[in-house]
């Protein structure tokens, strides 16, 4: 089971966090910065699954930004490595070149793209195609004042 | 007037303009502020924009808990998008413990009725994610309906709530488990992702369920064939596999109906031997899914073909130069080692190559799996490689390291020389990070292989030489040198080239031990008593190790500073009994890994520690003091309570008795000592009452021409047996057969231990003092068990 996702950029800026276990809000920064702390202390030789106190944490590494997902020991650890390129691969395709830039701006997105992506942990390739043909006829949607909300969680919007 | 409120984009710019963290803290801090504010006036044009605003900030970390009834609010408003920020709140920032979140049950009910597909979505979403018990049990009809929605983006949303809710209130699989079946059929891949999953959770809480699912294997069977054989289709494939995900779930709940059941685990032999040889393996995809395939193969009841197959995939992964597949081959490997040892021993070189790698994770998994794989054949082998690893490993699995050598050593040392070093060169290279127990094992193995006395000692002797710092190696080392001394300065040993050691030397090495700021009190301790046996064993005279005595007597540390004015003491006022005191300690019996000392000349100590000034009674220091068994000639001092018995000890016989039992035979006597005409027989009575007391009583009598004055018989018996004894009826014997001398002891030995028994005398005779102190052998067997 996955316990939470969290992207982190290398100077232990949380872009995006989600938790699937109830963490206290002090605790919860705590945590990213250790997470963020054993991930970077690792060099590219290494692999990319470690041992953090009762869960294993699986990461990769995106320029400088890193996804880490803690999952507990049910897991296949190879499934949910591919899993996060999957995820990756998902807002490329939305984005077009996503970058961190894109995750610090477009957080709701981000959080409802993981959420059909994952919950928990379920629902990948097939929305890929989905959320791409979703994208276009919305644009013409869009308010002025709502931003970037506008635009599509997963789902095609009346 | 308030100032338009920001966009999310603009107060994320302002943020990231922010320098320092204090600057961030203030931007927020106003930020929060202005949200406040505009909750309180209930604006409804922008609630969500504040909303979305208050979510970024939380994720930061900032307290954002007054953002909870927005939340509600949004949820209940009509408009898409402020339902969307507000469910996205209530999901971060609801959760069971605040009552509030009950509020939302009846929004999210009206959302499911109303039939909007992507509401539907988001409610359903928000339920899966934070729904508590009570939530779950009102709203199970709701998403029942749904699992049948022709809709599939709905029905899959369903079918993962339903997981969350069996997650929650285990109750509920009745509910849920009549759909699945049907589910299955569907072709859409991620409807029957979420119901493998379903069906997952179901048999993973009720056995019922997995019965019932059991049936569907064949079908389970088909799927997984289809997507392995089907080519390549642009929906589904990654990296050239046909939906991994999909795959690695069924295999996983294969896994589950498969485990202890013959005729499932039959019907997938096929599938999982073409599934291991059909995926590519050339990208991570296809890797995990072999995994998986490994790890189901493993746990059912698989044909034995298919567990070498997998073993093999397995040795096939070790050698494969991405870290990752080494890493899972390695655990999978650790798990398969108690059930198929001889299989996981074929790749034995290659986990102990995995020792060098410079991964934390891995070297870890791998010491795991090179300490699982020790047996007799290859135990020096291992050894040695385990060796050089602890000499390099990082800190943190120095212990483990230590340990698990420690314990490889004892199980399959194949001689004790080997044992003994093995276990002084870790204690050379990693000492500090021993077990507390090393030091009483290699103590005891030391002290039982009496052929190896001269040439551990004089080991010892050397590596205390060169270095003093690591604890338990001073320790022991201390210890060796106290009992062995005379051996150490012999000279001769056929073992090690010979060393010409000084008597000098010695005394200037332990009393370094003593004085050095890295020994520990325990160190010194063992080091003074080291001292004091010295005294005994070496020819020269005693003048520096009385004065180094004597300094110690006003020691800050109470324990050392006890111990020297005692053995001070014994040097004054008891020199006639120090070399019976000091002389080589008795074989400590092993009970099991908490090493316990029988050491029996404690009676002595006690008879001095009321003599000595100091009043209190010396405290049990870890090993090798001197144990109080038995108190004195009075003999009403308790006993510390018995002990658990050591495993391994004589089982409890049952007497099967047809009805009433037997009168117990009378044990014979016994004599236990005789000298000159004086001479010492011990009777004893089991009484049938009482089946754990024992009564002796000891007879002294005298056929000698003179009489025996100041008569004192002590008795001591191990640890776990208690004893009592009585006053003897005099102390004087008269000669030519004179009224014998009679003393009771009474034991209680309700563990049925084995009976041993030391016995002093104290007598004068002939005009002489004479002292004895010897154990009884031949105690027959009826006087314990």
């Amino acid at each position: 089971m996955i316990k939470f996702f969290l992207m982190v950029n290398k100077q232990g800026q949380t872009r995006l966090s989600k938790y699937y276990e109830h963490v206290d809000i002090n605790k919860r920064t705590l945590l990213e910065t250790e997470v963020i702390k054993s991930c970077l202390s690792r060099s590219n030789e290494q692999c990319s699954f470690i041992e953090y106190k009762d869960f294993k944490l699986i990461y990769r590494q995106y320029a400088a930004l890193f996804i880490v997902v803690g999952v507990n020991d049910t897991e296949n650890e190879m499934a949910i490595y591919e899993f996060i390129h999957n995820f990756v691969e998902v807002l490329d395709e939305y984005f077009s070149r996503v970058s961190e830039l894109d995750v610090s701006f477009f957080n709701t997105v981000f959080h409802g793209t993981w959420q059909a992506h994952s919950s928990p942990y379920q629902e990948p390739i097939d929305e890929l195609p989905k959320i791409c043909s979703a994208l276009e006829p919305q644009q013409a949607c869009f308010s002025p004042d709502s931003s970037f909300k506008g635009a599509a969680s997963t789902t095609p919007i009346y | 007037m308030v100032a338009p409120s920001l966009k999310l984009q603009d107060l994320i710019e302002e943020i990231r303009g922010a320098k320092t963290q204090a600057q961030e803290r203030e931007v927020i801090q106003k930020e929060c502020a202005h949200i406040r504010a505009s909750f309180r006036d209930g604006d409804p044009v922008h609630r969500h924009r504040q909303l979305a605003k208050l979510l970024y900030v939380h994720m930061l970390g900032y307290p954002a808990h007054f953002g909870q009834m927005e939340c509600l609010k949004l949820i209940a408003s009509s408009r898409f998008t402020d339902k969307r920020v507000g469910y996205l709140g209530a999901m971060l920032l609801l959760d069971e413990r605040h009552d509030a979140h009950l509020l939302i049950t009846n929004s999210i009910k009206n959302d499911l009725s109303q039939g909007i597909q992507p509401v539907q979505g988001l409610a359903l979403c928000t339920l899966s994610t934070m729904g508590s018990a009570e939530m779950c049990r009102d709203l199970a009809p709701e998403v029942e309906k749904l699992l049948l929605q022709p809709s599939p983006y709905v029905r899959k949303k369903a079918i993962l709530t339903a997981v969350h809710m069996i997650r929650k209130v285990p109750e509920l699989s009745s509910v849920f488990l009549p759909p699945c079946v049907h589910l299955l059929h569907e072709r859409h891949h991620g409807i029957l992702l979420g119901t493998i999953t379903l069906i997952t959770e179901l048999c993973e809480r009720s056995p019922a369920a997995l019965r019932h699912f059991r049936k569907v294997v064949p079908q389970l069977v088909q799927i997984l064939r289809t997507l392995v054989t089907t080519g390549y289709s642009t929906e589904h494939s990654i990296s050239g596999v046909s939906d991994p995900f999909l795959q690695v779930q069924i295999l996983r709940l294969l896994r589950i109906l498969g485990r202890n059941h013959e005729e499932s685990s039959e019907t997938m032999n096929d599938l999982l031997a073409q599934v291991a040889t059909n995926t590519d393996t050339s990208r991570n995809a296809g890797n995990a899914v072999l995994f998986e395939t490994v790890l189901t193969i493993m746990d059912i009841r698989s044909a034995a073909g298919l567990r070498v197959l997998a073993v093999n995939i397995l040795g096939r992964f070790l050698l494969n130069s991405d870290r990752n597949i080494r890493y899972v081959a390695l655990t999978s490997l650790l798990r398969l080692v108690q059930s198929d040892h001889s299989a996981v021993q074929r790749h034995r070189p290659t986990v102990v190559d995995c020792l060098q790698e410079t991964d934390a994770s891995l070297s870890r998994r791998a010491l795991e799996l090179s300490l699982a794989l020790v047996n007799s054949s290859n135990v020096r082998a291992m050894m040695q490689e385990l060796q050089a690893f602890l000499e390099s490993c990082p800190p943190d699995l120095r212990a483990d390291c230590a340990s698990g050598i420690l314990l490889a050593a004892e199980r399959f040392a194949p001689t004790k020389r080997w044992h003994i070093d093995t276990i002084l060169h870790v204690l050379t290279t990693a000492g500090t990070h021993v077990r507390d127990d090393a030091v009483a094992n290699l103590t005891q193995l030391i002290g039982g292989a009496q052929e190896l006395h001269a040439y551990s000692v004089r080991r010892l002797y050397n590596a205390l030489a060169e270095d003093i710092s690591q604890q338990p190696l001073v320790q022991v080392a201390a210890w060796c040198i106290g009992e062995y001394g005379d051996l150490l300065l012999e000279g001769n040993c056929e073992e090690i080239e010979p060393l010409q050691v000084d008597e000098e030397e010695v005394l200037a090495l332990l009393e370094k031990v003593l004085q050095s700021h890295m020994s520990l009190p325990a160190t010194r301790g063992y080091a003074l008593t080291a001292l004091m046996k010295l005294s005994t064993r070496l020819q020269g005279d005693n003048n520096r190790i009385r004065q180094v005595v004597s300094i110690y007597r006003s020691c800050l540390d109470v324990e050392l500073q006890q111990r020297a004015v005692e053995y001070d003491t014994l040097f004054r006022k008891y020199d006639h009994m120090r070399a019976a005191i000091l002389e080589k300690m008795p074989l400590v019996e092993r009970d099991g890994p908490q090493a316990d000392e029988e050491a029996k000349e404690s009676k002595a100590a006690a008879q001095l520690s009321e003599a000595a000034p100091a009043p209190t009674e010396p405290q049990a220091s870890q090993l090798l003091d001197l144990l109080d068994l038995l108190d004195g000639a009075s003999g009403d001092a308790q006993h510390p309570p018995p002990l658990d018995p050591s495993p391994g000890v004589a089982l409890v016989y049952l007497l099967d008795l047809p009805c009433a039992p037997p009168p117990p035979a009378p044990i014979p006597d016994l004599k236990v000592f005789e000298r000159e005409g004086v001479q010492l027989n011990l009777s004893f009575i089991r009484p049938p009452e009482n089946p754990a007391l024992l009564l002796i009583t000891a007879t002294a009598t005298n056929s000698s021409e003179d009489d025996v004055t100041d008569f004192i018989c002590q008795a001591a018996v191990p640890k776990s047996l208690q004893l009592q004894l009585q006053a003897p009826s005099g102390n004087t014997v008269p000669a030519r057969g004179g009224l014998p001398i009679t003393q009771l002891f009474r034991i209680l030995n309700p563990n049925k231990a084995p009976l041993r028994l030391k016995l002093r005398l104290t007598y004068n005779h002939f005009h002489q003092s004479v002292q004895e102190i010897f154990e009884v052998n031949n105690l027959p067997v009826e006087s314990w068990q």
